[in-house]
């Protein structure tokens, strides 16, 4: 018998030990990250950034599987005894040597996650993690000129990307509303004496929004510039628009933190069947938010429309997708992603 | 036997306001839910658990007597709490809010051989909608006793002491039994219909996992311990079945509880369905270490008002419900467990045999809300 074979015999004996329970419900009291275990973090410690941002150093369970700089990872974590879970971008290089990794995150007001995170998370906390994903990465080949083109918390999967690879021609162009909430200031001017990085703050309480148009005063190169832009939606679509009608859109790589929304729809009572819970929906809020208040195990990913985490057969009725406005009807076989649509009527979700 | 409403002194209308201030009662414990109540339920949790692994390891060692009584207590300890304030609690949905996937009512299996979904079923959606109302309860005698004059008398009802005891016994098998509503599926034309195939399936499977555990791979585990270790299983189920029938028996069957006709639940109000849990539920009164075994089903009249609230809440909520059965002038069945266990039994065996005297006229109050006294 090979020793795979041998050591699921002993697992199948393990379980007739533990049932109903799980073996790993027993191992889960005494080594919540060790290998094998559901994706676990501790946060280790919470150090301040700005007024309300902070980064979170995380140690990682032994399954994690490490991330690529840009990446961002789901983290699930109890507010008020609710688990809810978040995507944040990792600020840690690739490589640290303690194994630790880090996010950044910036409270949003009335944001439950990043408030709890900046203001009252302690070390020592248990959190849920999942793998890194995204591809807002880099390439294989580093290009020769780079542009960041971020605002806000859009910083953060760039700040990842800087701390890990160094640039021959980097340039940056980043919005806030002060110097003082700028994040990583210090770390960002470090970079500029020592002449790895060319960084224009724009300090938007001062001089107002970016103006894509500057560009060509700013970065008179801009065309030649693999370029990555993460901010809010207004910023991102301004510069999708830009570098298409210059006829570069290949060199640009954006990131969304939220879904832009375009159309709400009615609303409706909506039925979540193998629950037997019924409740009235508005046209706006995504039925994986809906679902989860009533009380319904929802599975859920990014939140945000992209990494289907989150689909469930729609067996009834019809659901708007919030980013296009698209009406989906229920047919046998259709399946839905709960965290972009809302209800459009009554409808039934199998959960 | 009399036949007095004891809810005929209330109006329509204070029904009604009755309803609202228990739905108050029941939005403000749900608005205060948090970090305290979830770090509640996961250290009730985690400390049954190791309760059980630490009792299991010392029966390993059960040759000797000192082990055998400790780890056979821990053990139906550990049982007990994953019936009641864990597994009960849970499947009710009473922590669904905190989004744990791995304490939730659509995932948890417990320490039992009915199937989780199962005894959802019945016990969740039959006994709590329903309850004590005669012909649709199934739990007002389980299908097998008379626990109401009101039943009609069978020579089999002669031997419900015994059919109780039995039940009390071996528990867990006549929940199961029940949650497959046996007794009307075995008759011929059912019996294939492969729904009940399926369930019945299920059950088998979760017997065999539970008895294969407890009866053979831990006993071979204890190697020359197997036979005490055997027994200790063995006693250990008895005790947690004995147990939670007990408490269960205290819920609705004390004297002093109503139950209901089938007809008066017809175009129930809300408020007139909360009278009813309050009218069709008894507690037990204790210390806290009582409300905690029972899974803090002592606070039964708080549970069958409110079955999905977290468990730990009940006992503040408790207070503010017997100052409305005070200002409604109602009664609150209440006692310690040594009486109404009494009280319970004694009502089995007086219905084991037919009623004394002829039945009294039901007396219909003029709201035609049906209800028949004990
Ligand atoms: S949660 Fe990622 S697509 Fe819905």
């Amino acid at each position: 018998m090979t020793s795979t074979a041998l050591r699921s015999r002993a697992w199948k004996l393990l379980e007739m030990v533990t049932t109903p329970l799980l073996p790993s419900d027993y191992l889960d009291l005494v080594s919540p990250l060790r290998a094998g275990a559901d994706l676990r973090g501790r946060i280790e410690a919470v150090h301040p950034e700005t007024g309300d941002a902070a980064t979170i150093v995380i140690r990682p369970g032994r399954g994690w599987r490490g991330h690529t700089a840009g990446q961002y990872v789901r983290i699930g974590i109890d507010v008020d005894g609710v688990r809810l879970w978040r995507a944040y971008s990792l600020t840690s290089p690739t490589n640290r040597p303690d194994g630790r990794v880090t996010i950044t995150v910036k409270a949003i007001p009335d944001g439950k996650v990043s408030n709890h995170l900046v203001r009252r998370a302690k070390p020592g906390t248990l959190i849920q993690l999942d793998q890194a994903t995204g591809d807002f990465v880099l390439p294989q080949a580093k290009p020769a000129k780079v542009l960041y083109l971020t605002a806000g918390s859009g910083i953060t999967p760039v700040m990842g990307m800087l701390r890990d690879t160094e640039f021959d021609d980097a340039v940056m162009i980043h919005s806030a509303p002060q110097p003082q909430d700028v994040i990583f200031r210090s770390e960002l001017h470090d970079l500029v004496a020592a002449e790895k990085l060319r960084l224009t703050e724009v300090h938007t309480d001062i001089h107002g929004m970016l103006d894509i148009a500057r560009l060509d005063e700013l970065v008179p190169d801009w065309t030649e510039r693999e370029t990555w832009a993460c901010g809010p939606a207004g910023l991102l679509d301004a510069a999708e628009k830009h570098w298409s009608e210059h006829g570069v859109p290949e060199r640009l790589h954006t990131e969304r933190f939220r879904p832009s929304i375009v159309a709400t729809g009615d609303g409706g009572e909506v039925t979540f069947s193998t629950t037997g819970r019924t409740v009235d929906a508005d046209g706006a809020t995504p039925l994986l938010d809906v679902g989860e208040e009533a009380g319904v195990l929802m599975p859920s990913g990014c939140r945000m429309g992209i990494c289907f985490g989150c689909v469930t057969p729609l067996k009834a009725g019809a659901v708007r997708d919030l980013r296009t406005g698209e009406i989906t009807e229920a047919e046998p076989g259709v399946l839905i992603q709960t965290c972009v649509s809302a209800a459009a009527g009554p409808c039934d979700i199998e959960r | 036997m009399t036949a007095i409403d004891p809810t005929a002194h209330l109006t329509a209308e204070q029904i009604e306001e009755l309803g609202r201030e228990l739905d108050a009662i029941r939005d403000e414990v749900i608005a205060s839910r948090g970090e305290k109540d979830a770090a509640y339920i996961r250290k009730v949790i985690g400390a049954q658990r190791k309760l059980e692994l630490a009792s299991r390891a010392v029966l390993l060692f059960s040759l000797f007597p000192p082990a055998w009584v400790i780890g056979t207590a821990g053990l139906s300890v550990a049982k007990i709490m994953d019936n009641m304030e864990i597994g009960h609690n849970i499947l009710h949905g009473q922590w669904d809010w905190m989004r744990d996937p791995k304490i939730h009512s659509t995932t948890w299996e417990w320490d039992h051989v009915s199937p989780a979904d199962q005894w959802k079923h019945s016990h969740n959606e039959l006994h709590h909608t329903y309850t004590n109302v005669i012909g649709k309860d199934n739990d007002l005698g389980y299908g097998i006793m008379r626990v109401d004059e009101d039943q009609k008398w069978h020579p089999f009802h002669l031997g419900q002491p015994l059919w109780n005891f039995i039940n009390a016994c071996f528990f867990e098998y006549g929940i199961a039994a029940y949650d497959l509503e046996l007794g009307k599926n075995l008759h011929k034309r059912r019996r294939n219909n492969p729904e009940f195939r399926a369930r019945a399936k299920a059950v088998g499977r979760k017997i065999r996992k539970q008895v294969l555990k407890d009866y053979v791979v831990h006993p071979l585990l204890s190697g020359p311990s197997f036979l005490p270790t055997l027994a200790a299983t063995f006693t250990a189920n008895l005790v947690r079945n004995i147990w939670s029938h007990s408490v269960i028996m205290c819920g609705h069957f004390p004297e002093g509880v109503q139950v209901f006709e089938r007809r008066s639940i017809k175009g129930e109000t809300r408020g007139q369905w909360y009278l009813r849990q309050m009218m069709g539920s008894a507690n037990i009164s204790g210390s806290k270490a009582m409300h905690f075994m029972t899974g803090n089903l002592s606070h039964q009249i708080e549970h069958h008002l409110f079955p999905d609230l977290p468990s730990n809440r009940y006992a503040e909520v408790a207070v503010k419900v017997r100052a409305l059965f005070e200002k409604y002038e109602l009664e609150y069945v209440t006692g310690p467990l040594p009486k109404q266990v009494f009280s319970a039994w004694r009502k089995v065996v007086r219905l084991s045999l037919p009623n004394k005297k002829p039945k009294a006229p039901v007396i219909v109050p003029e709201r035609e809300k049906e209800l028949v006294a004990a």
